[in-house]
């Protein structure tokens, strides 16, 4: 028994009943639906189902007062223009200028030098500066030296969209990069010599191979059936030493019913064993996260072992491709397994390079086919990696569901529209919060205590059989509380930490105690090792 | 008889041995009467292989040309593969392993001839008398007394020869209940809850028969368990496992495992198979069904205040799941080692779960004997999977509990020897053999079971038996089937942690002292 308030941004709900004062909050923009249930003798129910896979029962007492809530938490949970998103109101009392530092914490310059870029190979363009390129790619591309204006624009006529090859990420050690574009508009014969040249001058960036791979992340048949919209996928017999190769993800619809169907699953009432363990294996969920997992150690091994550069590309490269690139720079670089490392992926490979958040995530009242749970597939892949290797990341589980909850949120400006171009328009670097500085504040909630540092391991190789893979309770059903471990690990042993920096200030204090003392302990050690034969 | 009839090969040169995780290693192979042998003659030793016949669930052998070879599986769910060159050693050491891997007589099991390298500072045999049990007993309650009617095994022969039960309850009644229950197995007590005085009796099923038969005696055994005016529940186990009469439940159990450690070995399974042979084995959902049943009971105890009878048909398999998990569940001793090892002792060995015959075989059996059964195994699971949910309400860790699993199916020692008290009475174990407890309980032995998370807890602890919450168990089902090392290298960083802060604090607190003494004797020197 309690009471609900609506406010312009949240739903909260409070608990009466409850010996402590219990808050429910719920942000608007996490609510994904909001159904009226059939009238029962104690009133009339509301189920909300929210983006972060909470799901709240409400039962309301008059009918009427339920349908105005209905109404009014369906309008406000549907904005339908971008100025009505949280993070154009949300205000956290901020001098203007630390909001503007907090925009420039993430440079994704830096995260280029680091992997030697701009080099003999490789260098960034201000190519794409007017969008003339590629309205869906930032201003600043990285491309290789030996493809000039001439081979960028005619790649770009080539590529669906325009989203010409560029680069993901360089692995410095032996300079085979994985690099990124959407499919040729190549249909059944047509050829283009600049993508040709563009693609040999990707191959030739990286010497110490004679090949370069071609990966396209779609099952074979639906690539094939692109062909006949004048779209497809490279032919080996045009392009120089390319070694083709489909990796089969399914597209953002079968993605979007398979978590519909897990969510089903979780959703049951007291299933039974079985009833769980099929519904896991019908909704198919965690063979799409298998999917994207093996085409990650694909390309990580490519670069890696093989020494080969590889050209990843989907239909228009903004889903799956961000996914599987990722996710591989992921398993070769130890950086991005740390708190900052993680902010420069997701800002490179999602926000910066078009991963359209807006229309996956259903920010705005929008095409609901148009909505996908592709970046919640990313986030599951980390997390079974720290599953698998608990010691590599700086991070915790916590850290990625806060990650997870703001790319619904709309609170921060990041993954705000689709695309850089977009977000200029918004203004939100003027008018809205970034992010990261917010989750910086709250490292120490989100550290791992486990993590063994930067260098204790270098690249992961995963185990992708089926049984290496968990389903995550954490996130699919984190609001039942009940599902969870009773004691939790983690909360242990951050308690650790910060009990050992506690007792550690202390052991110095009473080290450093007045020097008189000091040497009245040492001489009172003396003595006590002086008694102790005696003893 | 002895061994060497068996052995008709002890020895073969230029065997290939491949297990999990190593890369093959060419070396000699030799046969003992109770160990296979295979030795790389390296410097370092450490590509030997010392592999006990009674760990052996079941061999098959191949033949390409002359070269032999023989795959291995073990009890402990491990495979191994030896190829030997020449057919007839690979055929006569095939036949001899079979042999020694499955004699007939319990004592020419190893326990019997095994010497320990160790001194023996507390004989194992004598830490869990159900005496010393009682005296804890009595220091809560007087309304219980230790009866020896079955000091011959005479009343009960699955029953060791004390048990506890009301104390107005007369041997004389005693006998005559254990007339009227399956096996002789009469209630008797399993745990006496303190917080209110409510009890859990375990017997197995009554004989009423056809004919409505009853025991007057019985009635007033269960009456005496009660509170005046108070309830009591029964929890039949049998009940649902009850109509396929053929297949009693340990037998679904064993098809149960044998199912699951096919799934976690075929490593072509994609996805969706993966999970369909997961569900199809069932064993997760035996899984669900034990903790359920347990948490009902310990229900019954805790929150309705009632006292409870758990009872299968013969009341040796899931009844004694149910009572220990029960256990588990509300009792904080039980969760430490100690308390732990009692309660093995208490309820399944004095209980008389027939371990010789459940843990002949295991997951790679092709007996048609319908005897063998996971029981304790699922049971051990069961307790890890509440170890999971509490992580840090245990005082031992998952290495104990798989530690536990090994030697219930292998061992050195002869506590799983034999299938009641009465059985291990007449082998005379406790002097011919050593307990499993005495070598783990030495300190540096403990130290490996130790779980570093560990802070007592006084509560009853109810686990989540939510599908979701509910998980493989890795540590045992794919300890074989792919590294640990990254989980081993968490673990002993959580230990590193902990340890450190105890070292922290002890520094902290020894400097406080110091300082402490420091100031009455600076405060002594002033004032003389």
């Amino acid at each position: 028994n309690g009471t609900l308030y609506l406010t312009a941004t949240h739903l909260i709900y409070v608990d009466a009943s409850a010996e402590v004062r219990k808050e429910t909050w719920i942000l608007h923009h996490h609510i994904a639906s909001v159904e009226k249930l059939p009238l029962t003798t104690s009133g009339c129910p509301l189920l909300i189902h929210c983006k972060n896979f909470r799901v709240a029962h409400f039962v309301i007492g008059h009918e009427r007062d339920c349908h105005e809530v209905y109404t009014s938490l369906l309008k406000l949970s549907q904005p339908v223009k971008p100025e009505e998103l949280y993070a154009f109101s949300y205000n956290p009392k901020m001098p203007k200028d630390s909001r503007e530092i907090g925009w420039k914490l993430i440079d994704l310059k830096v995260d280029y030098q680091r992997m030697g870029i701009p080099n003999d190979f490789w260098e960034i363009t201000d190519a794409n500066k007017d969008y003339e390129v590629c309205n869906t790619y930032p201003p600043e591309i990285v491309v290789p030296k030996a493809a000039n204006k001439a081979t960028v624009l005619g790649s770009a006529k080539f590529r669906s969209r325009g989203r010409i090859p560029v680069l993901s990420y360089l692995y410095k050690e032996n300079n085979a990069a994985i690099c990124r574009c959407s499919q040729p508009l190549s249909g059944f014969s047509a050829r283009c010599l600049e993508d040709e040249q563009m693609l040999q001058a990707i191959r030739q960036a990286n010497p110490g191979s004679p090949f370069m791979y071609v990966v396209d992340t779609r099952p074979k048949l639906n690539a094939m059936a692109n062909r006949a919209a004048g779209k497809g996928y490279e032919n080996e017999d045009n392009y120089d030493n390319i070694h083709f190769k489909f990796i089969g993800i399914e597209n953002i619809h079968v993605m979007r019913s398979s978590l519909q169907k897990l969510l089903e699953v979780c959703e049951t009432k007291s299933p039974s064993m079985s009833d769980f363990l099929t519904g896991l294996e019908n909704s198919g969920w965690l063979r799409h996260i298998k999917a994207v997992m093996d085409a990650g150690v694909f390309l990580a091994k490519a670069v890696k072992e093989e020494k080969a550069s590889v050209l990843v590309h989907c239909s228009d490269g903004w889903d799956r491709t961000a996914q599987v690139c990722s996710l591989a720079s992921l398993l070769l670089d130890p950086f991005y397994r740390t708190f900052k490392g993680l902010m420069v992926l997701i800002e490179k490979e999602w926000i910066a390079m078009g991963h359209k958040f807006s229309h996956r995530c259903g920010h705005l009242d929008g095409d609901l086919k148009e909505v996908s749970p592709v970046f919640t597939q990313f986030t599951e892949c980390v997390w079974q990696l720290m599953q698998q290797f608990p010691c590599a990341f700086e991070f915790n589980e916590r850290f990625l569901l806060e990650i997870h909850d703001h790319v619904y949120s709309c609170q921060f400006g990041n993954f705000l529209g689709t695309c850089y171009r977009e977000r200029e328009a918004l203004k939100i670097f003027e008018k809205t919060h970034s992010l990261w500085p917010f989750l910086l504040q709250k490292k120490q909630e989100f550290r791992n205590p486990l993590y063994k540092g930067f260098t204790a391991y270098k690249e992961l190789k995963p185990n992708t059989l089926p049984f290496s893979f968990q389903f995550w309770c954490g996130m699919y059903n984190r609001f039942d509380k009940g599902m969870h471990p009773k004691q939790c690990v983690l909360d242990h042993l951050l308690n650790c930490m910060s009990q050992k920096m506690k007792l550690e200030d202390n052991a110095t204090d009473l080290e450093n105690v007045s020097p008189r003392s000091k040497s009245t302990l040492e001489s009172f050690c003396f003595k006590e090792k002086r008694a102790l034969p005696n003893s | 008889m002895e061994f060497a009839e068996l052995i008709k090969t002890p020895r073969a040169d230029n065997v290939v041995l491949h297990r999990p995780f190593y890369p093959a290693v060419e070396g000699t192979l030799c046969l003992t009467g109770h160990h296979l042998i295979l030795s790389s003659r390296r410097q370092d030793n450490a590509e030997e292989l010392w592999l006990l016949h009674s760990n052996i669930d079941s061999i098959e052998k191949r033949f390409v040309g002359s070269l032999g070879t023989i795959i291995i599986k073990c009890k402990d769910l491990r495979i191994i593969q030896l190829d030997i060159p020449g057919m007839e050693e690979c055929l006569n050491i095939a036949s001899s392993i079979e042999a020694l891997s499955t004699l007939d007589s319990v004592t020419l099991m190893y326990p019997f001839f095994y010497r320990p390298m160790f001194e023996v500072v507390e004989d194992g045999w004598h830490s869990f008398l159900p005496e010393r049990e009682f005296e804890l007993l009595s220091s809560v309650t007087n309304e219980w007394r230790l009866s020896y009617v079955n000091k011959e095994f005479s009343v009960c022969p699955s029953y060791p020869p004390a048990v506890t039960v009301p104390k107005s309850i007369d041997d004389e009644a005693l006998r005559r209940v254990a007339t009227f229950r399956h096996g002789g197995r009469f209630p008797v007590l399993s745990y006496y809850h303190k917080k209110n005085g409510m009890v859990m009796m375990r017997s197995s099923q009554p004989l009423t028969g056809t004919n409505g038969r009853r025991c007057k005696e019985d009635s007033a055994l269960i009456n005496a368990t009660l509170r005046a005016g108070k309830r009591g529940y029964i929890i039949d186990t049998g009940g649902g496992f009850e109509q396929e009469v053929q297949y009693p439940q340990y037998n679904i159990l064993q098809e149960s495992l044998i199912k699951l450690v096919e799934a976690c070995n075929d490593q072509s399974h994609n996805m969706d198979r993966w999970l369909s042979k997961l569900e199809a084995s069932n064993w997760l959902t035996h899984i669900k069904e034990i903790l359920t049943a347990a948490c009902l009971a310990a229900q019954c105890i805790d929150r309705e205040g009632a006292s409870v009878l758990v009872h299968g048909t013969e009341g040796t398999d899931s009844t004694l799941q149910i009572t220990s998990l029960a256990q588990i569940i509300l009792d904080p001793r039980c969760r430490t080692i100690r308390g732990f090892e009692a309660l093995v002792e208490r309820e399944w060995l004095q209980a008389g779960h027939p371990f010789q015959l459940r843990c002949a075989q295991s997951a790679y059996s092709n007996s048609k004997q319908k005897w063998e059964s996971p029981v304790f195994f699922l049971f051990l699971d069961c307790v890890w999977q509440i170890l999971r949910q509490f992580p840090c309400s245990f005082e031992f860790n998952e290495h104990f509990l798989i530690m536990l699993f090994e030697h219930a199916y292998a061992s050195q020692f002869g506590t799983f020897l034999g299938n009641n008290e009465s059985e291990r009475y007449k082998l005379k174990l406790s002097q011919k053999t050593m307990s499993l407890w005495s070598w783990v309980n030495q300190p540096e032995e403990l130290s490996k079971f130790k779980n570093p998370l560990f802070e007592a807890n006084s509560l009853v602890i109810w686990p989540s038996v939510a599908p979701q919450s509910l998980q493989l168990w890795e540590g045992v089902f794919l300890r074989w089937n792919r590294s640990s090392k990254f989980l081993d290298e968490a673990y002993e960083e959580m230990n590193n942690i902990i340890e450190y802060n105890k070292e922290l604090q002890a520094k902290v607190n020894a400097l406080r002292r110091q300082l402490a003494e420091l100031e009455t004797d600076d405060g002594m020197q002033e004032s003389s």
